[in-house]
């Protein structure tokens, strides 16, 4: 799935904020700015010289006085030492950081803006370097260099660059393509310039995560060698310090605590850094776009409830029955977004209901419910779904499984990411027969069957494809055999043939037109195009903001469309009308000219108000 | 597919080709010089030539390298500067004990992160938390230190497991579980923690996938989706972090062989850096990109058959 690049703007500025609003990053923040300044002013807060020994703390045990944490095995005070210790191991760091920075960066920027033979090149070294168990060329620089820390970590901080080198280039290619990016080119700034401003802006959040994860990979490794006896011998190291403690085990065993604590609280420190950064800037940049937000209203209220009491009997022939249906997500700051507020719809077995409405209106949110299976977080507020007279509300996961198993099916929207790629075509029609008990022969037979009824030319070799070795059209119409396999009475289509092509998506809908009348189907139809409603529906609902706004007989809602959202829809889609009118604003409240004014009560949900009608339901 | 494998192949042995190439020129030293390390202070300045000579090192650098390139492929890595084994022979004795406890931890690895992963994703809540934290802590928990500690506990302080050395399971199976025991699961840690992560966010958005969604709308069991349709999804990017993540533990292993005083190619290529004895450290390193190589190639082969779509490309 394409990942949207987060936009410049928000993230450069609120990085430092979202860092201190995060209590993990703010926690692994203050920790390592501690471990600075106790690196900083070691010589100042140490209580004892960390290299003169004393004989008589030899072993010290920890809370001897004068050395609170114990002595090592020459009699020199652990505390001292390890405080002595964060110098080199955030210098070493820091170090290999730097020149995976000035190695990785550089290299990402130009590899992802420029692409072609540098690419390619250093895409190669890239991958050699990862491929390279890192510590093991360490040792030949070390072999080659002797044990310099400064070396060490510099070589370290190459073997490290192709991360950064990654993620940059990855950042960078999908920045490129943005059309601020264009604009900018055409504009005439200079490469320089673009990437200066536009790229690098962008790059750097995921830069600074990932190097705070690198910088704590760099304190391990470092720690590592010292312990090895590479790290330099004149210099007081954490892994020095576990070296010696080591040494004497049976003597002093918890000499070997300490220096282990001051490690993994730094590593621990980047790591929350790295972590809590990623989340914020993650929570920042890729909130889930749900459909805008409702707000319920006591009107809706009382729309639902006006309408669960009208009739219990036309409930009884409805194959399916919503009533007062509310959908709703919870949102982080604990208010909760609702997506589909007080909606109704009947359906009787046979009938073809349209419904229809824009983007966001929460017709598939609804689709969802109707299936009880709306996406994580969303949940049912209130109302009823009855379908073929059992309320859904009430059943069991398994008794709901039953029932998708033999009386609700689903068309999805996107064929191509509704097949697990993973799985051969007949292994995914024949998986819910045989979960419905049937021999494996048969459910083998039955799937071809199947293929052919929904008119694929050769039903053995798309049952022994993989989703990827067949069309759109081909996997719509895979879709639509898994969805009769079951031999619904209801059948839920969400948007079945929108994103296929044109000619493909004639096709498909008469297929599943004719399946519709053999089978004497319900069908449930979600989609945005009026066009597909007037070939196939017999009933239409229009849907505007998470609202029902009017329903109607297909015919009936075509020539004389009540609501104004309706009207305003059927303009802005028909070719063949008169220049159209601005739609109507999507926004409560402000009274729109053309609303009939007279008879809507007040309040924010104005446009939904009820008109009277004797031969449909308007409301 | 097997244009695929030729290229990964081509990949592969261009890989062996840097790292030897990097690694003998890094650590090659003037002859005198080394002549004179072997035969110490002592000796006379004849006998360092002489040394120099028969070691082939009076020679330019790249015919050294040229004829050291073409004695390997032939199996022939030379000899120690410091005893009279050869490097083949020293490697073929090394190799098991680290291809012992690398294997094991990638073994583990994949299991413990697979269902900690799974679980974190599917249960929430708490269990999540739970993991998120040990995860965290594995990560921060440097391996050779969790080593040391249980070093202390287990074999200094409880003695239930030996602290230290290898024993061959030709001589012993139990002896050789045993003494793999600590260092693999100490080894594993980190990278368990790392993988973790990775299936638990794996495992989230395929189970927001789309196609996840068609197969509960036709009635599917969770755990068919879970233990069918989600692992089989994530088997692909899961092999290739196994494939990184046996790579890290091939670098950790050499820190946690001295730990438990493991007779591998860590220590051995510790021992060679500390004395300067080039052809062993060569040898160790070529031996250990070969492993890469082979490893890698076949977790490419096995992802080809997990994932259709690879034997198109």
């Amino acid at each position: 799935m394409p990942v949207a690049a987060p936009a410049p703007g928000p993230v450069r500025r609120s990085l430092f904020g979202l860092l201190v609003r995060n209590p993990l990053a703010l926690t692994g923040l203050v920790v390592l700015v501690v471990l600075v300044l106790v690196a900083i002013f070691a010589g100042v807060l140490a209580p004892s010289d960390p290299i003169q020994p004393n004989l008589r703390m030899r072993n010290a045990p920890p809370g001897t006085p004068g050395a609170p944490l114990g002595g090592d095995g020459a009699g020199r005070d652990i505390l001292s030492r390890l405080m002595y210790g964060t110098r080199l191991t955030l210098t070493g760091a820091a170090l290999a950081i730097l020149v995976a920075a000035v190695v990785g960066v550089p290299a990402g920027l130009v590899a992802g803006y420029r692409g072609r033979l540098f690419d390619a090149v250093a895409s190669w070294v890239a991958d050699v370097l990862l491929s390279v168990p890192g510590k093991v060329i360490l040792l030949a620089v070390i072999a080659a260099f002797g044990p310099s820390v400064l070396i060490t970590m510099s070589a370290f901080g190459v073997i490290l660059s192709p991360h950064l080198y990654r993620l940059v280039r990855t950042q960078t290619i999908g920045v490129k393509n943005e059309l601020y990016v264009d604009a900018a080119t055409v504009a005439g700034l200079s490469d320089v310039r673009i990437v200066a401003r536009h790229i690098l802006s962008v790059v750097r959040a995921p830069i600074i995560i990932q190097s705070a994860i690198l910088a704590g990979i760099a304190v391990i490794v470092q720690s590592g060698l010292e312990f090895l006896g590479l790290g330099d011998p004149s210099q007081v190291t954490w892994g020095s310090m576990l070296g010696n403690a080591f040494a004497v085990i049976y003597q002093a065993p918890t000499a070997m605590i300490w220096p282990g604590v001051a490690i993994g609280v730094t590593v621990a420190s980047l790591v929350l850094l790295g972590n809590g950064l990623r989340d914020a800037v993650q929570g920042s940049t890729t909130a889930p776009r749900r459909p805008r937000r409702v707000r319920p209203t006591a009107a809706s209220h009382a729309a639902a409830s006006a309408a669960s009491a009208t009739g219990p009997d036309a409930a009884s022939e409805a194959l399916l029955d919503v009533r007062g249906l509310r959908v709703g997500y919870p949102r982080p700051d604990g208010d909760t977004t609702v997506v589909v507020d007080g909606v109704d719809l009947r359906l009787r077995r046979g009938e073809v209901l349209g419904l229809v409405g824009e983007s966001g209106s929460g017709k598939t949110q609804t689709a969802f419910a109707v299936l009880g299976l709306l996406p994580r977080g969303g949940e049912v507020l209130g109302g009823s779904v009855v379908v073929n007279g059992e309320d859904i509300a009430g059943l069991s996961p398994a008794a709901r499984r039953q029932l998708l198993r033999t009386t609700l099916a689903y068309v999805p929207q996107e064929p191509m990411s509704n097949l697990d790629p993973a799985f051969r075509v007949g292994q995914q029609l024949v998986e819910p027969l045989r979960v419905r008990g049937m021999a494996r022969t048969a459910a083998k037979a039955k799937a071809l069957d199947l293929l052919a009824e929904v008119g694929i030319p050769d039903p053995r070799r798309t049952f022994d494809s993989y989703p990827h070795q067949i069309s759109g059209g081909m996997a719509q119409r895979v879709l639509i055999a898994g969805a009769i396999s079951a031999d619904p009475v209801l059948l839920i289509a969400d948007e079945p043939t929108t994103a296929l092509d044109v000619t493909v998506q004639a096709e498909v809908l008469s297929l599943l037109r004719r399946l519709q009348r053999e089978r004497d189907m319900g069908v449930l139809l979600v989609t945005h195009n009026l066009g597909v409603v007037a070939d196939i529906c017999d009933t239409v609902a229009v849907m505007r903001s998470g609202r029902v706004v009017e329903t109607a007989p297909v015919a009936e809602l075509f020539a004389n469309p009540q609501h104004e959202y309706t009207r305003a829809l059927l303009d802005a889609s028909l070719d063949d009308t008169e220049p159209r009118p601005a739609l109507v604003p999507r926004e409560h409240g402000a009274p729109d000219p053309r609303d009939a004014a007279g008879d809507r009560p007040s309040g924010p949900a104005a446009p939904d108000a009820p008109q009277p009608s004797t031969s449909r339901s308007v409301r | 597919m097997a244009m695929f494998i030729v290229r990964r192949l081509a990949f592969g042995v261009s890989l062996i080709l840097f790292a030897t190439t990097l690694t003998f020129f890094l650590v090659h030293r003037d002859g005198i010089e080394v002549a004179r390390t072997i035969l110490g202070e002592s000796a006379t300045q004849d006998a360092v030539l002489a040394r120099s000579e028969a070691l082939g090192l009076d020679r330019p650098v790249v015919v050294q390298f040229l004829s050291w390139l073409g004695d390997a492929v032939r199996g022939n890595l030379g000899t120690s500067y410091f005893s009279t084994d050869s490097v083949a022979s020293i490697l073929v004795s090394r190799t098991p004990v680290t291809l012992s406890i690398v294997a094991g931890g990638v073994l583990l690895t994949a299991l413990v992160s697979v269902g900690l992963g799974m679980l974190a994703a599917v249960r929430g809540g708490w269990a999540d938390r739970s993991v998120q934290v040990l995860s965290v802590l594995g990560m921060s928990l440097p391996n050779f230190w969790v080593a040391l500690m249980f070093v202390l506990l287990f074999a200094v302080t409880w003695q239930i497991f030996p602290a230290t050395g290898y024993v061959s399971p030709d001589v012993s199976a139990t002896g050789w579980l045993a003494s793999i025991t600590l260092p693999v699961v100490a080894l594993a840690l980190s990278g368990i923690a790392a993988a973790t992560q990775q299936v638990r966010g794996a495992v989230i958005d395929l189970l927001e996938a789309d196609f996840v969604r068609t197969l509960r709308s036709r009635g599917i069991p969770e755990r068919s989706i879970l233990f069918r349709h989600a692992l089989k999804n994530a088997a692909s990017p899961a092999l290739t972090v196994l494939s990184l993540q046996f790579i890290g533990l091939l670098g950790g292993a050499i820190v946690i062989e001295k730990v438990f005083a493991l007779p591998g190619l860590g220590t051995t290529a510790v021992t060679a850096t500390i004395r300067g004895d080039v052809p062993v450290l060569l040898g160790v390193v070529a031996v250990t990109v070969v492993i890469v190589v082979v490893v890698n190639l076949v977790i490419d082969i096995v992802n080809g058959w997990v994932n259709p779509k690879v034997t198109l490309q």
